[in-house]
């Protein structure tokens, strides 16, 4: 015998009317079979025969109201092949419980950054330089170049797509020579189609392959921003940790000069808020190279965030074999004791501009250079603030649910005894950024509003 | 392959089109194999959808009744473990199809540790790289950008692969969709985009939401062929999939087919098709039933009612199994709630 169950017809469904029988005693059903109308106060629905069989008695009569859902509502003769299923409830009472004070789940409350998983657990630390390394002075912009060759050279499953990477040699020159060596199998332009090639990216990466996908520009990455978390961040653990995405997005990030609203954008917080994905911010030439070589043979995805007004300028690069950082790892630019100056990207720069100008009135600052977002190294911040007692965060981007916005979060979570003043957040203005010189000029942080907000906090 | 392009539809609105002039042959055994994955999918469906009814399964719940032809059909030209398939988030039956453990898909539907994803994915993210199937995704027409990018490793390695990619004729309106036709084409990507035309995109009918309702056309601007097919006969899916396949291996490139399907169910579970009448769906089944023309075709062959019994007997055990199995299979483990979110370095 089997009973037939009053269905739940939506998640939220948990009674109905039995509107209408299309079956009575002594009836044969098969399998697809309509043997009943069931009505919510949503809609009017039929219900099919799953097993096959007699009817051997209507147990809940046509028109009646109310009928909770998994309530015996008709008897069917059958061979029993087919177990009826137990009911949803009688094995999710326990596990609820269990759950709410389980050793990990607090663990994970506790550390904070809630991705255990990538909250190093060995001391990340950039590998040491020889003394007789020659430190070469490099472009950005060639830093990172020379880091796609080099990684190319070494795994023949990365290439390079987008748009103008190519022919053109790049839209910032970023991908020059390497169509020269690497042939258009590995260094692909696209037709202007992010969306497109983003996805295509992410399908070649699950497929084994290790694309760098490069965009023009990463307000243009916008379009294809369903595939860089829908499809490359979450996959991984939506399949049980059965399918990868090694990939590389990558282009320049951040304000432009007199290119309007559109075409400036700094997208750190946005990708930064996304489990699954690395993101990284790299201030100088031997970041931007070691951090990219990391990012390229990371097995997970990428974000890889290029300032649009730093690739021409010239940092030193040492020369040694293979030189890779580690992803997580925050570096203090420059030691101080009265105020921890966090910032990545091309703030780090006014940073420490502004730290200089600071000494000249016996303010020292402490400068961080986040680097990676995500994971984001609090230690490095939280030890710093412990020592200077006082916190400005400094971003490009907007202020609200920001990068700043976790950096002071974190601050308060690990070290709130510590601080001896609120902490402050330098950001650009809060509106779209305007073409007008003088108003992208008001618009933009830099080295005068982070002075400011020091001022402010060691006053 | 050139010809059939260049052939003109023949199809008015939805009704299938005429049958390829060369009727597709099959011998008993394969059209036994046909009916055994098509009641296979049919029987599982049919539980889950008594499941989700019981509350064992959650959320979004797409079942595949009424297309097991096409998933089928296709399945015949694929290379398991060599080729890849990619689909949407009526999947089951592609998994299925695919050959993928109908243990490990119920479970994932019921959410225990013993899916196919751990129970973290659910109806529309299963994966089985062992089968070459590449997901189960959620939002609509990502898989179409995904499953060419799949194509786009095949002729990387130029290991002859071919990427199966599944989409419905809703999803045949998402922009990416023709992103990705313009690549495939371009470079000449060894895809096989497969157009489930249901008809109804969720509870809008394709004459709703299309200007022009030949889906087998839609890479026409690209110069990528296609044609349509009758979705309700496992041989001509078969046999127009065969023919795509062949062209995509030696180097042609990509090739559209529409097949002209339909779904007896609703959208999802919780969807009461007010749309179309309970006349079309009535006349559907009764006359367009793709697991009735199996047995049509069977009865022609000879097989013999004890052959077709022994498969339905077959099948309801697997069925019963996979039932229990995803109700005994515990929830995944609270630990399980931060693993997968990376892969460790």
């Amino acid at each position: 015998m089997t009973d037939i169950l009053m269905p739940a017809l939506s998640p939220t469904m948990e009674e109905g009317t039995l509107s209408k029988w299309h079956i009575k005693a002594g009836d044969t059903v098969s399998a697809g079979d309509v043997i009943a109308e069931i009505e919510t106060d949503k809609a009017t629905m039929e219900v099919e025969a799953v097993d096959e069989g007699e009817v051997l008695e209507i147990l809940v009569a046509e028109g009646s109201e109310g009928v909770k859902v998994n309530t015996p509502i008709a008897r069917l003769s059958g061979d029993d092949a087919a177990p009826a299923p137990k009911k949803a409830d009688a094995d999710k009472d326990e596990p609820k419980a269990e759950q709410a004070d389980s050793p990990e789940k607090e663990a994970a409350t506790t550390e904070g950054e809630g991705a255990a998983p990538v909250t190093p657990k060995v001391a990340l630390k950039d590998p040491e330089i020889p003394s007789d390394a020659r430190l070469v002075k490099t472009t950005i912009r060639d830093a990172l170049r020379d880091a796609m060759a080099e990684e190319m050279r070494r795994d023949d499953r990365v290439f390079l797509i987008g748009e103008e990477v190519a022919q053109y040699q790049g839209a910032y020159k970023v991908s020059r020579e390497l169509l020269q060596e690497f042939g258009d199998k590995r260094v692909v332009d696209t037709p202007i189609t992010e969306h497109g090639f983003a996805g295509l990216g992410v399908g070649a990466a699950m497929a084994g392959l290790k694309p760098i996908v490069e965009f023009m520009t990463w307000n243009f990455g916008m379009q294809a921003i369903d595939h860089i978390i829908n499809s490359a961040a979450k996959t991984l653990y939506m399949s049980g940790g059965q399918i990868r995405a090694p990939i590389v997005f990558r282009g320049p990030n951040g304000a432009a000069s007199r290119v309007g609203a559109q075409h400036s954008q700094d997208y750190s917080a946005w990708y930064a808020q996304v489990p699954g994905l690395k993101v990284i911010a790299p201030y100088d030439a031997a970041d931007a190279k070691g951090l990219l070589k990391a990012a390229i043979r990371d097995p997970n995805p990428v974000v890889f965030l290029e300032h649009e007004m730093m690739y021409g300028l010239e940092f030193d690069v040492p020369e040694v074999e293979d030189w890779v950082l580690p992803i997580g790892k925050a570096k203090v630019r420059r030691e101080g004791t009265d105020v921890t100056i966090t910032a990545h990207s091309r703030m780090v720069g006014f940073a420490l501009a502004a730290a200089e100008k600071l000494a000249e009135e016996g303010i020292e600052a402490e400068v961080i250079d986040l680097r990676t977002l995500r994971p984001l190294d609090h230690e490095t911040i939280v030890e710093s603030v412990k020592k200077t007692n006082r916190l400005v965060s400094a971003e490009e981007g907007w202020g609200p649910m920001g990068v700043g916005a976790e950096v002071v979060a974190r601050v308060i979570e690990h070290a709130f005894d510590y601080l001896d003043a609120p902490p402050l957040r330098v950001h650009q203005e809060d509106v779209p950024l305007p073409y007008a010189a003088n108003l992208e000029a008001l618009s933009l942080p830099g080295v005068d509003k982070i002075i400011k907000a020091v001022k402010a906090v060691t006053a | 392959m050139a010809k059939a392009a260049a052939q003109k539809p023949t199809t008015a609105k939805g009704k299938p089109p005429a049958k390829i002039p060369n009727t597709p042959q099959a011998t008993k055994d394969e059209l036994l194999e046909y009916y055994r994955q098509m009641v296979l999918i049919r029987r599982f469906e049919e539980r889950a959808g008594q499941l989700y009814g019981m509350g064992l399964i959650g959320g979004f719940c797409h079942l595949y009744i009424g297309q097991e032809a096409v998933a089928v059909g296709v399945q015949a030209s694929v290379k398991q473990g060599h080729d890849k398939i990619i689909t949407g988030y009526r999947d089951h039956g592609h998994m299925l199809a695919a050959g993928m453990d109908p243990n490990e898909v119920m479970a994932e539907l019921t959410g225990r540790i013993g899916g196919s994803s751990k129970g973290k994915g659910g109806s529309m993210h299963m994966f089985d790289v062992p089968t070459g199937f590449y997901g189960g995704h959620g939002i609509v027409g990502a898989q179409v950008a995904l499953g060419t990018g799949l194509a786009f490793a095949g002729k990387y390695r130029g290991d002859d692969s071919v990427s199966f990619v599944y989409f419905g004729d809703g999803a045949a309106n998402q922009g990416q969709v023709y992103e990705s036709f313009n690549m495939a084409q371009l470079w000449k990507l060894p895809a096989i985009y497969i157009i489930e035309n249901n008809q109804y995109a969720m509870g809008t009918s394709i004459e709703r939401s299309s200007s022009t309702t030949d889906l087998s056309q839609r890479g026409a601007s690209f110069g990528i062929p296609g044609e349509q097919i009758d979705g309700m006969d496992v041989l001509a899916v078969r046999d127009a999939v065969k023919r795509a396949v062949e062209r995509a291996r030696s180097g042609e490139g990509p090739y559209i087919l529409e097949v002209k399907t339909y779904r007896y169910r609703g959208h999802s579970m919780s969807d009461p098709a007010k749309y179309r009448a309970k006349e079309e769906v009535d006349e559907v089944k009764k006359t367009r039933d793709p697991i009735e023309h199996v047995k049509k075709l069977l009865a022609d062959a000879k097989a013999t009612e004890d052959e077709i019994k022994a498969i339905d007997a077959e099948i309801k055990a697997i069925v019963a199994e996979a039932v229990q199995f995803a109700q005994e299979s515990p929830e995944p483990d609270p630990s399980e709630l931060y693993t997968d979110v990376y892969v460790e370095a």
